[in-house]
């Protein structure tokens, strides 16, 4: 590498790589140049003039945004000329702003605003009358106020460049030049809202937001958004104990400055109607209202009969079933598996797996347990990557699924790698997925050909040839195609693999296995659908493993929870979700316990779950919960504290904003259910959880520094005892959310229901 | 029709005007047409028509005055991308109108420079853009390259050399700001017309982001007499390191407005009264903006600065396009200022701030100021605008708005005074700004 070059800012000798633009440069030296176009990331604009500086030997004021550093270059950020044309600059941008900031949303927060104030002058000379258009408004959620607009072109650029939409361009010249939406009048678009969160001034604005609050009322509260797998930090806009936005405010979390529609607006299903604010109980057929109390108690008089019949040995069919959620947090699964093991002594607890998260971590410990060759054992760094890894790494591949679609910000970080460090894509899918558009090399396969995929990447020939032939798009796949495709792939340094539900058991143990044997870093990111879908596996809410994988069958692992919980656990492997469904059906279930979960949705629910009695705990009234004999309302992730682990394995903590009437947080529930079962028990702290957490899970047991901060910490379940695989992997299934849909959540969200456009950009075609 | 030829004129590039059929390929062959073509291809190499074209002192005519040798020179030889000639004819500053007889009346010409421009860089693929409001224009020369296909002088095998070249005309959409070398690219590749960030400069990344020789048509159309007469004749025709003649565009109030082509160096005092005729009604001269509409105005007493770059410059303005507008007595500077203002107010493309903002600003100003709602802090708000403008916006664009209006407030502030009554222009019953 080059050595860096010297310069001298404002007296400072700085130093800094060849081809660092001079604002970084000042700014990494907490030198302040002020900007408005300028984004790091984002294409050079050079439009707003703000960054002009000095540079000794040039006749004009340059622009530190579009230059960069050179040896021994001298340049001033603060003499009279420069402090001149910034606030010439400023008096022009004000003279035909309208100046409406105290019924602006962006009063307080506006990046204009503090500019003026820093380094504007007190008074304007424009007397002339200002230019005016009507607001206009582009969706549900996206409203455009010309005149605000000072034109800094960061919502073009991070709508095309950033997320690939392109649905934003200038219309329109000189003083009339205005932005304008893809539509003519409206936009079809992914609807992130990115374009708000980038806009300086109020020029943009949030459909969901606007008019609502001035900054200064506002208690921000940073969580993670609790949608899909992501696990994308969203700071709450809080006042008077209602949240009024979501947006990314400090660009803190892992997700920097993303975020989509979800994260952004879909915390407003909390406030539906329709949510369940009272316990209910069936009576005579119908749900009633009913206290806490009698809820608990009716589930408790019953529980407690079930269990004394088994203790008399009077019962033939499965006491329990337990399903859990994905999203609820760490700790809540920890206690439910603990609680369904220790006191309903069941293992028949399972979750809707929407990727096979046991599997790989099972494969990656034989990995690390049988090096290739004669290498050294690799650490379980080396096989799993965190979410900002896909900006960084040489290669990704993606086999099958729509990431853009599922898991938006991993999507986005693919292309920021792709953009701006070289990143090759290599995506393997059945259809045009909208990242394809990025790819080095795509190999169309069949509708559910990503088996056969992995069967031709490890060298199986008539795999290979089954790939062979012509799409539907027209594409013909030769031999030498996919024998380059592999070549390339094999030549990678740094290879970031993702798969989702089409590969499932020992399709990712064969996947691991291949990627291990390649000569560069091969680290892989299943794809879960929900914000805690990893959680509730790595938790154990599976009828095989205790939490960390490890297996309800291994005396020692089961001794080791045991000795912890002063009780026993059965030894017996549980039943997974569909078998209990069935079992219940059939009537061999007595009680099916539900948190979260919604597993008769698309089942003939007249006829199901006969007799069982069913206790279900949601947000709504689901079909699941439609047909339960004790339905308890439950706090949702923007209502309680706690962690969760997105889908790569970062672990990240929950902050409560705001509660729901009549609603208790999970962890509450069970404590208070235990309680009732005569297990006693303190009220359950999810911090003290935590702590059992890490004590005896595999991979949890991080430094908390860092996610107390906000931050994250990448667990790996890989330091305890040899994981177990899930069974019946057929199971395992993604549930096909797309940007507009967010399972149960996504009925109930507003914002999501009123956006105009609800499919997938999905092209059927390969072409 | 090309005005009157006057008896003063050195005519090279404008030789062929008024003859019969001009823009014809046989009236060019007839008349030495072709011939620096056919020298560049059989007799030079490209490093000896770098040398004719660096001794000939040839500067670009567009506006900058860059010389031509050297901006050709900085294309590299070696390239794994195409390299591409653009010819701007996007000729929009106001009072200007050369490239536009160039192009009527003499296209092979340009054609010619073109072709050689080619040789010299290595391209094989050009384009001429032509502003939108010579859409006529646009038949004349897609006929010329016709002509030029049939006869051997485009195409494969150009002449037998096996050199090969297209050409192809592209019109713009009627925007001044595409006449911005970088903005005229963008425009050619179908996108906003939008100046680039430079560098990199069109030589090394131009016409999707390859190496790229973009000139003015009376540039290239100066090709040809120099590879056919020799670098040392062309210079000789002007002063020193401002080699040859070119096309002034006289209008305003002189008695006989029009195309001249005069040696460089030629005097203002000669074009205005020995070719222009004088001044009409022969009432006094003000002012006389001498290089385009952005270029700073001269008052009377500058009459005798001769017009080429480096004096023009001395005189504390610029030659420009050439285009030279004579303002007598009786007009209204202010009114002249905010004529030129509402140009560029029209014609800021709103890339950036001050340009954007500015023009505006000193446009809703001068109007205001010129209807007699002026206040004495406006003459000084006015000049101020301006200079904030100047050096600090993307393109020339803003310079070419600020540099007028610097100019007459402070070389007729008086004239702003006048307006200080609260009465209407006290010009306007005189009558009115001719030709800016």
């Amino acid at each position: 590498m080059a050595d860096n070059f010297k310069f001298n800012v404002d007296g400072r000798e700085l130093q800094a790589k060849p081809g660092t633009l001079l604002i970084d440069a000042c700014r990494a030296a907490g030198i302040e140049v002020p900007a408005f176009c300028y984004y790091p990331g984002l294409s050079l604009q050079a439009a707003c003039r703000m960054c002009l500086v000095e540079i000794e030997k040039t006749p004009k004021l340059q622009t530190a945004c579009t230059t960069p550093v050179a040896e021994g270059m001298i340049v001033r950020t603060s003499t009279p000329i420069v402090v001149d044309a910034r606030r010439a600059m400023l008096e022009l941008l004000l003279a035909n702003h309208p100046l409406d900031c105290p019924v602006c949303d962006k009063g307080g927060e506006c990046e204009l605003q503090d500019m003026v104030f820093r380094y504007g002058a007190a008074e304007s000379r424009f007397r002339e009358e200002k230019r005016h258009v009507d607001e206009q408004q582009w969706s549900p959620v996206v409203y455009y106020d010309a005149p605000r607009c000072i034109l800094c072109y960061r919502c073009v650029r991070v709508c095309g460049e950033g997320m690939d939409v392109w649905a934003l361009g200038v219309v329109n010249r000189g003083a009339r030049s205005e932005i304008a939406p893809n539509h003519g009048d409206h936009l079809d678009c992914e609807e992130c809202g990115m374009c708000i969160d980038i806009c300086p001034v109020g020029a943009l604005t949030s459909g969901a937001y606007r008019y609502r609050a001035r900054p200064w009322e506002i208690k921000y509260v940073s969580t993670i958004c609790t949608h899909c797998g992501d696990g994308c930090k969203t700071t709450l806009s809080v006042r008077n104990g209602k949240i009024l936005r979501g947006n990314n405010r400090d660009h803190s979390g892992i997700n920097g400055e993303f975020l989509c529609i979800k994260g952004r607006y879909g915390y407003d299903f909390i406030e539906n109607p329709n949510r369940i604010r009272t316990p209910l109980i069936r009576k005579d057929g119908k749900l009633v209202e009913a206290s806490w109390e009698q809820a608990i108690q009716t589930i408790a008089a019953k529980w407690k009969e079930i269990l004394h019949r088994r203790e008399t040995g009077t019962q033939e069919a499965q006491a329990f079933g337990v399903i859990g959620s994905n999203h609820t947090t760490n700790e809540e699964n920890y206690i439910l598996q603990k609680f369904a093991r220790t006191v309903l002594k069941t293992n028949n607890i399972d979750h809707h797996r929407t990727v096979d998260y046991a599997a790989l971590i099972r494969a990656i410990a034989n990995a690390i347990a049988k090096p290739v060759g004669d290498s050294a054992a690799r650490p379980a760094s080396d096989f799993l990557a965190r979410s900002k890894d896909l900006s960084i790494a040489s290669a990704v591949l993606v086999i099958g699924g729509n990431p853009t679609d599922q898991h938006p910000l991993l999507a986005w970080n693919i292309r920021e790698g792709c953009r701006l460090n070289g990143t090759r894509l290599y995506v393997i899918n059945s259809r045009r997925i909208p990242l394809a558009r990025k790819t080095f090399r795509f190999l169309p396969i069949a509708e559910g050909g990503e088996q056969n995929a992995l069967e031709f990447l490890r060298g199986e020939r008539d795999a290979e040839k089954r790939l062979q032939g012509a799409t539907p798009g027209g594409r013909e796949v030769t031999a030498e195609f996919l024998n380059d495709f592999r070549d390339k792939l094999g030549q990678e340094k740094d290879l970031i693999v993702l798969f989702e539900a089409a590969l499932s058991g020992e399709c990712v143990a064969q996947l691991v296995e291949w990627g291990s044997r390649l000569p560069g870093r091969t680290r892989f990111i299943a794809q879960g659908d929900y914000s805690n879908s990893r959680g509730a596996a790595d938790m154990g809410l599976l009828p095989n493993a205790l939490p960390g994988y490890a297996s309800v069958e291994d005396n020692d692992a089961r001794l080791r929870f045991e000795n912890a919980w002063s009780t026993t656990v059965p030894a017996e492997p549980g039943m997974p979700l569909h078998d209990m469904l069935a079992a219940a059906a059939q009537g061999k279930l007595e009680s099916l316990y539900v948190i979260g979960a919604n597993p008769l949705k698309g089942w003939d629910t007249a006829a199901s779950l006969g007799g069982c009695f069913v206790v279900v705990q949601d947000l709504f009234l689901t079909e699941t919960a439609l047909v339960a004999d004790v339905v308890l309302p439950a706090a949702s992730a923007y209502e309680k504290s706690g962690t969760v682990t997105n889908t790569c394995g970062e672990l990240q903590k929950l902050s409560k904003g705001m509660e729901v009437m009549g609603t208790r947080a999970d962890l509450d529930i069970f404590s208070r259910l235990a309680g009732a079962l005569g297990v006693t028990q303190a009220p359950l702290k999810s911090e003290e959880v935590l702590e059992e957490i890490r004590k005896l899970v595999s991979g949890y047991g991080v430094p908390l520094v860092n996610i107390v901060a906000g931050g994250a910490e990448l667990v790996a379940p890989l330091d305890g005892f040899q994981p177990v695989s899930a069974t019946h992997t057929a199971n395992v299934k993604s549930s096909r959310d797309t940007l507009f849909t967010s399972g149960t959540l996504g009925r109930y969200s507003s914002s999501l229901q009123a956006v105009p456009e609800r499919t997938t950009r999905t092209e059927p075609d390969p072409a | 029709m090309p005005s009157q030829p006057s008896e003063h004129e050195v005519r090279v590039l404008s030789r062929r005007f008024g003859l019969p059929n001009s823009a014809s390929i046989d009236t060019y062959l007839a008349n030495d047409g072709y011939r620096a073509l056919e020298k560049a291809l059989k007799e030079m190499t490209p490093d000896s028509i770098l040398e004719e074209l660096k001794v000939s002192n040839l500067r670009g005519r567009g506006g900058a005055g860059f010389p031509t040798g050297m901006k050709w020179s900085f294309v590299p030889r070696q390239s794994p991308k195409p390299k591409y000639i653009v010819c701007n004819a996007d000729e929009s500053e106001p009072g200007t109108c050369k490239d536009r007889l160039l192009m009527e009346y003499d296209p092979h010409q340009l054609i010619e420079g073109i072709l050689i421009a080619g040789i010299v860089v290595g391209s094989h693929q050009g384009y001429i853009y032509v502003r939108g409001e010579y859409r006529y224009l646009i038949d004349i020369l897609d006929r010329a390259l016709e002509e030029a296909y049939a006869r051997g002088y485009l195409g494969k095998n150009i002449l037998g050399s096996g050199f090969d070249f297209d050409l192809y005309t592209h019109t713009g959409a009627g925007a001044y700001e595409c006449g911005e070398e970088s903005a005229l690219l963008e425009s050619l590749e179908g996108k906003r017309g939008i100046p680039r960030i430079r560098p990199p400069f069109p030589a090394v990344a131009g016409l999707y982001a390859s190496p790229t020789v973009l000139n003015n048509v009376e540039t290239f159309s100066s090709v040809p007499p120099i590879i056919v007469n020799g670098g040392k004749w062309y210079a000789e025709l002007g002063t020193p390191r401002n080699g040859g003649t070119r096309l002034f565009v006289l209008s305003g109030h002189v008695k006989r407005p029009g195309v001249y082509e005069l040696p460089m160096g030629t005097p203002l005092r000669k074009l205005i009264y020995d070719v222009g005729g004088g001044i009409i009604g022969d009432k006094k001269l003000k002012a006389v903006i001498p290089g385009g509409s952005s270029t700073p105005v001269l008052t009377a007493d500058a009459i005798d600065t001769p017009l080429d770059f480096d004096s023009v410059a001395k005189a504390g303005s610029m030659l420009g396009s050439g285009a030279v507008i004579v303002m007598h007595e009786d007009t209204c500077i202010v009114r002249a200022a905010l004529r030129i203002m509402q140009f560029y107010a029209h014609e800021s493309c709103g890339w950036c701030i001050p340009c954007r903002e500015g023009t505006n600003w000193l446009k809703k100003t001068l109007t205001r100021f010129h209807s007699g709602g002026g206040r004495e802090e406006d003459i000084g708000l006015i000049e101020d605008l301006a200079k904030n403008m100047l050096g600090r916006t993307f393109c020339p664009l803003g310079d070419a708005a600020a540099m007028p209006t610097i100019a007459f407030v402070q070389k007729f502030r008086n004239e702003f005074e006048m307006h200080l009554a609260g009465q209407p222009c006290p010009f306007e019953k005189h009558g009115q700004l001719v030709g800016a």
